[in-house]
């Protein structure tokens, strides 16, 4: 319609525009003009089959917005919760441990000259055992708590014991970087140590750690620790325990044990990581703190050592990691290293001794290890430590101090150790252990193949 | 006399810090991933400071709660994570550690991209011998740009909640976005019409998403399980299978190992194709799932 008008007015325009002409001319402009019309109206239906096209493809272009709209709003689906009584049930998770080991000494004749060795300071059994069955259960308490309580099933001497390894609340969110956890933990003093024993990067802890700890810090108390809001990791802590367990020892009925604890560390590029920390930790009032016993050949009675003065511990830790891109899945490597240093100041006294024998004691610990651990696959790591001790204690009379273990008889304690580990999964570990332990003076060449499996819900490790 | 000296020198260290740590003027924003970092820029801009966990090179799966993040999650405000278990390894831990309260779980801070969409593979059963299976289902959602559109709409509703105050500004971001990223989808659409139907052998899968939107056909798996690195048994095992009907491409993040990939595609004749996983440092995720998308076609001809 449009096209006929618009053809019309051109004409007619054009007529207009030449009013005289002669008779033979007009019938050549008639035939030009019927051209003119003929032209525009083949370009007018091709632009009309165009516009066609692009409404077409217009509302094609609708509809599949439409669409899109459409699934955006059907994968937005709300998703349909587990209704069921258990979905608000802690976070489960079970640790199986298992080891066959071989020493060439007897383990009951192990001892570390110069440290007194408490807790669970031995080697452990010989031949297969099982090492600690560990059931953890953590949880959000409500928007402001974190509840988690660990506890660790093990053998002695034929009996199976529960021991409750922790059992603490944590705030959560507290505000300015402020975390506060209350009840029995694992003391931030010292890296290892806040790490479960399956989290380890190898069998057995350091000999530091065993010759100061037992094995491991724990104690009931509570933390609080601060982290700045730097770009630099900054953390700062302190802690005060009941200080009754080892190595502190009493009822004080207040404050037994403190500590005190600075974290620092960040990233190098994104390749390296690194975190140092510098801690102390002190127990004035030690009463009665008891060691390794020293059984006399014949006596029936074991003479135990028992410590009653003051214990100061410093240490420094250091660790580095590596991983290709900061992707530590396929690759990655771990260097880690500790020092700690103990000094005593108090009385030794032998119980059971008759007559009762004592002396003042003046006690100086140190001793470091260094390991680095390489996972070159992902499912294979290797590792290799390095543990040295040394120990100056002094007292009134030497030969107490001997008989207590605090002699150090002239020996470096020292130990080796390489391990490698295969890693089916996440979820599993089988490791093969061999140290060259010099504890003390007769070399131990010992071996341990260990597998370690975690069940249930999947943990956070610890950097 | 030594607890002096480093007390001193704790205390200088400490203001060190504090001098050498920038005013920051922005909403401060913890994305895990790059993908949420990128979608958080285009809805927020100059906004927001955004700090991101990881790279496209790195397992989101295996990442490590370092000193680094705890730190930087120190001073959040907001949150932006995949959620689904992708984190569970590391994120509870550097919440916890934190000790910040605008970002724990069911603050307003607490941005789970997986929260907002329907997920795929949601298992049936739920036994680790299937290997490390995501309970609520896959979580690489970001590879499906209608679902990114659906997570966008929330991340917006959220900045503008965190800072009312630019609502206006986020509304319009939303709105380009919006504009824009349909467009987009249209034109990838309409570019990929012939990958329909075509089979694709992964190495982990994380691609679910992508697939299902392409159209793609998943034939085989290198890992037997998730989780689990490929071994030589089960990478035989492919060969017959793929033999008998041949697949395009294997395709594997560029956070994975290419060995396995490199020695099935030896012995089929089947290509490899290396791709991010997520957008890389300062990429959009447009121009992201165009090289995605370049990539898969160019095998085509």
């Amino acid at each position: 319609m449009r096209t006929t008008i618009l053809a019309a007015s051109v004409a007619l325009a054009l007529s207009y525009s030449h009013p005289v002409l002669a008779a033979n001319d007009l019938s050549s402009l008639k035939e030009q003009l019927d051209q003119l019309k003929l032209n525009y109206e083949q370009r007018i239906q091709a632009l009309e089959s165009r516009l066609k096209v692009a409404e077409n493809n217009a509302t094609h272009a609708k509809t599949k917005v439409k669409q899109i709209e459409e699934t955006v709003k059907k994968s937005s689906a709300p998703q349909t919760a587990l209704k069921t009584q258990n979905s608000f049930n802690p976070a489960i998770s079970l640790i199986l441990d298992g080891r066959y080991a071989s020493f060439s000494h007897k383990p009951g004749e192990y001892e570390l000259p110069g440290f007194a060795l408490g807790g669970e300071s031995g080697l452990g059994e010989e031949g297969i055992s099982l090492g600690h069955t560990e059931i953890v259960a953590s949880a959000n308490i409500d928007d402001k708590f974190y509840g988690q309580a660990t506890i660790a099933l093990h053998d002695h001497e034929g009996s199976t014991d529960i021991e409750l390894e922790e059992a603490f609340i944590q705030t959560l969110g507290l505000g300015n970087g402020v975390t506060v956890k209350a009840g029995r933990f694992l003391s931030a003093m010292g890296y290892l140590n806040e790490q479960h024993e399956h989290a380890w990067d190898f069998a057995d802890a350091p000999l530091i750690y065993r010759g100061l700890f037992g094995s491991q810090l724990l104690d009931d108390g509570l933390q609080i620790n601060y982290i700045a809001p730097t770009d630099t990791f900054l953390q700062l802590g302190a802690e005060a325990f009941k200080g009754s367990s080892f190595p502190a020892g009493g009822e004080s009925g207040n404050v037994g044990a403190w500590t005190a604890f600075a974290n620092i560390g960040g990233d190098i590029g994104i390749e390296h990581s690194w975190l140092l920390g510098l801690n102390h930790w002190q127990a004035n009032d030690i009463d009665g703190r008891t060691s390794g016993g020293h059984q006399h050949e014949g006596e029936e009675e074991v003479e135990t050592p028992s410590f009653t003065g003051k214990s100061k511990i410093n240490s420094l830790d250091f660790v580095y990691k590596w991983a290709p891109n900061g992707n530590p899945s396929q690759q990655n490597f771990k260097f880690q290293f500790e020092y700690f240093d103990r000094r005593e100041e108090g009385v030794i006294t032998m119980l059971n001794s008759d007559p009762l024998e004592a002396t003042s004691y003046d006690g100086h610990q140190n001793g470091w290890y260094a390991q680095a651990v390489h996972q070159f696959k992902p499912q294979w790591r290797v590792g290799l430590r390095y543990d040295q001790l040394d120990s100056s204690n002094s007292g009134a009379d030497a030969d107490i101090l001997e008989e207590a273990g605090l002699d150090n008889e002239g020996h470096t304690p020292k130990r080796y150790s390489a391990m490698v580990e295969w890693l089916p999964s996440e979820f599993s570990r089988i490791r093969l252990q061999f140290n060259r332990d010099q504890s003390y003076d007769n070399t131990d060449n010992q071996l341990f193949l260990q597998y370690t499996y975690s069940l249930g819900s999947h943990g956070s490790h610890q950097y | 006399m030594l607890n002096k000296y480093v007390k001193r020198n704790i205390i200088l260290l400490i203001s060190l810090l504090f001098l050498s740590n920038p005013l920051y003027a922005g909403l401060q924003v913890f994305a895990c991933e790059p993908e949420w970092a990128s979608l958080a820029n285009e809805l927020g801009g100059e906004h927001l400071d955004i700090y991101t966990a990881t790279t496209n090179q790195q397992d989101p799966h295996h990442i490590q709660a370092r000193p680094s993040l705890v730190a930087k999650a120190r001073r959040a405000e907001l949150l932006v994570c995949t959620g689904a278990e992708l984190e569970v390894g590391w994120l509870p831990l550097l919440l916890r550690k934190s000790g910040n309260p605008n970002i724990q779980a069911g603050q307003a801070g607490y941005f789970i991209a997986t929260d907002y969409v329907s997920l795929l593979d949601q298992p049936i059963v739920l036994d680790r011998s299937l290997g490390d299976i995501h309970a609520a289902g896959n979580p690489h959602v970001h590879l499906d740009p209608v679902r990114l559109q659906q997570i966008a709409n929330k991340l917006s509703h959220t900045l503008t909640k965190l800072d009312p105050a630019n609502s206006s500004d986020y509304e319009k971001k939303l709105e380009l976005f919006t504009q824009h990223w349909q467009n987009m989808i249209l034109q990838w659409t309409e570019r990929t019409q012939s990958l329909k139907g075509k089979p694709i052998v992964v190495y982990h899968k994380n691609w679910t998403y992508l697939q299902h939107w392409l159209g793609l056909n998943q034939v085989a798996v290198l890992e037997p399980k998730p989780g689990i690195p490929p071994t030589s048994s089960h990478l035989s095992s492919l060969i017959l299978g793929l033999e008998k009907s041949p697949a395009q491409v294997i395709v594997y993040a560029n956070y994975q190992d290419n060995k396995a990939a490199n020695w099935l595609s030896k012995k089929t004749g089947i290509p490899t194709l290396e791709l991010a996983f997520s957008p890389a440092k300062d990429e959009t995720l447009t121009h992201w799932f165009d090289r995605l998308l370049n990539q898969l076609l160019k095998l085509q001809e």
